[in-house]
């Protein structure tokens, strides 16, 4: 059986912010450039963020993730870039194909150059009950009510409180679930205080140094078992939903399956392609950027994504070495500034033990 | 049960494709027509998708993204398709993989 193939001088695979980034910088140096996304929107997970951002103002600071995805989206078809959506990336293949399953059906794609820009999956952790419907990630819980207007549940139970556990606790409140506490393991709140207050000045209880026991229910969550490290004391929750926020590991298959190599870094998710600096994984023409490259921010994404964009150029002589010096050392300059403070320090030497890695 | 949210602080009315109906081994639901099948069958307190094949426990989605493959249904005779990247359209019929017998 053959199937169609179709040469292509640049393609991106994932529209979120990363690949829409890699695209729109590729395109500006005059590279046609193809996006190629799964979902029928372009955005990524931005599409699925109503909360304001903040930053700095090159990165949509103050502007809601949806509004940001919209922007970057139109910014890419204003400089013609094709984004062809419901299109899966089935395969990268060591050839340096790319097999999709389109609309029309599956073909094969001959890159010159391609952009992974995958981001990123949930993690997840076993424990009795854990497969129970009803039981789902943050992230899952956050597409479901800010995309498709759908309640994860009435009552729901947050497991992890750093950013994303509690950005999606106060968005199902403000969609009118009922958030009956937030548990974490660890001593202290793992989010920015700014979240945290906005949860519990709606009365959300924040239970530290407590853990998952169980859930419980014949076909689907009908209560949750938390237990206190500190007393040994056991609580039942009465929940329709228990909502999992218990970080991401990138998502790196393809990269993978071309032979990139691999490196593990626990600080940026786990199992990553080995970059550098400027965004280029072992195998010549393959590339890397966003949470696939590590989990991030979305400010972070982009930056690396237009960095991506720019050595793609580069590579294909769209750009002189010059040109392209010029333009990197601006991305790496908005960079080293995301990467200032406790938590972006802490991601830096990461991205480090990835470059010598 | 009604898990859809209706009027939306931010987002204003939410849901407001066409309705359409679809059938979930053979009863048939609302739902509106572009949301994804998952979507749609959670708007109604449907949170089994699939049974496992040995054990036959009832899955439900997990990641919504399309990774974890616990929405997987057959889909208008079509098995595993992922149902919360799918969008629903009138008519559809769709079955819940594995479901043990009556």
């Amino acid at each position: 059986m053959s199937l169609p193939l179709e040469p292509q001088a640049m393609v991106v695979v994932g529209a979120g912010p990363a690949g829409l980034c890699a695209a729109l910088e590729a395109a500006k140096a005059g590279v046609p450039a193809l996006v190629l996304d799964e979902n029928d929107r372009g955005g990524g997970q931005l599409f699925k963020q109503i909360h304001r951002f903040f930053g700095s103002r090159h990165h949509g600071a103050g502007k809601r993730g949806y509004e940001i995805a919209a922007e970057l989206v139109e910014a890419c078809l204003q400089a013609g870039v094709e984004i062809r959506l419901s299109s899966t990336v089935l395969g990268f293949f060591p050839s340096g194909e790319l097999m999709v399953d389109g609309p029309q059906g599956v073909y094969l794609i001959k890159p010159g150059v391609t952009v992974v820009a995958t981001g990123a999956s949930e993690k997840s952790m076993a424990f009795p009950g854990w497969t129970l419907p009803g039981v789902m990630g943050a992230g899952a819980a956050q597409t479901l009510v800010n995309v498709h207007g759908v309640l994860p549940g009435e009552r729901v139970l947050m497991a992890g409180s750093g950013n994303v556990g509690l950005i999606v606790s106060y968005q199902l409140l403000q969609a009118g679930a009922h958030v009956v506490g937030i548990v974490d393991i660890a001593d202290r709140v793992g989010g920015y205080e700014v979240h945290s207050d906005r949860v519990r000045r709606e009365g959300v209880p924040v239970y530290l140094r407590h853990r998952l026991l169980a859930a419980e229910g014949g076909s689907g969550v009908q209560s949750v078992l938390v237990e206190s490290m500190e007393e040994g004391t056991i609580r039942r929750f009465r929940v329709d939903s228990l909502c999992l926020a218990l970080g991401l590991t990138p998502l790196a298959e393809l990269a993978a399956m071309r032979c990139c190599r691999m490196v593990f870094q626990a600080e940026l998710g786990g199992f990553l392609p080995w970059h550098d600096r400027e965004m280029r994984t072992d195998q010549p023409g393959v590339y890397v950027a966003g949470d696939t490259a590590g989990v991030e921010e979305a400010s972070v994404a982009m930056e690396e994504g237009r960095m991506a964009g720019l050595s793609a150029a580069e590579d294909l002589e769209m750009l002189s070495a010059r040109q392209a010096a010029g333009r990197k050392a601006a991305v790496r300059h908005r960079l080293e500034g995301l990467s200032v403070g406790p938590y972006g320090s802490t991601k830096l030497e990461a991205k480090r033990g990835v470059y010598c890695g | 049960m009604d898990l859809r949210v209706g009027e939306h602080p931010i987002l204003g009315e939410m849901g407001r494709g066409r309705p359409v109906t679809i059938y979930v081994d053979g009863q048939p639901i609302s739902a509106r027509e572009g949301e994804p099948i998952a979507a749609a069958l959670y708007a109604q307190g449907i949170k089994t998708t699939r049974y496992s094949p040995l054990s036959r426990e009832p899955r439900g989605p997990f990641c919504m993204i399309g990774r974890c493959t616990e929405c997987a249904m057959i889909v208008d005779g079509i098995p595993n398709v992922r149902t919360c990247l799918t969008p629903v359209c009138d008519g559809m019929k769709v079955e819940t993989p594995g479901r043990p017998g009556p």
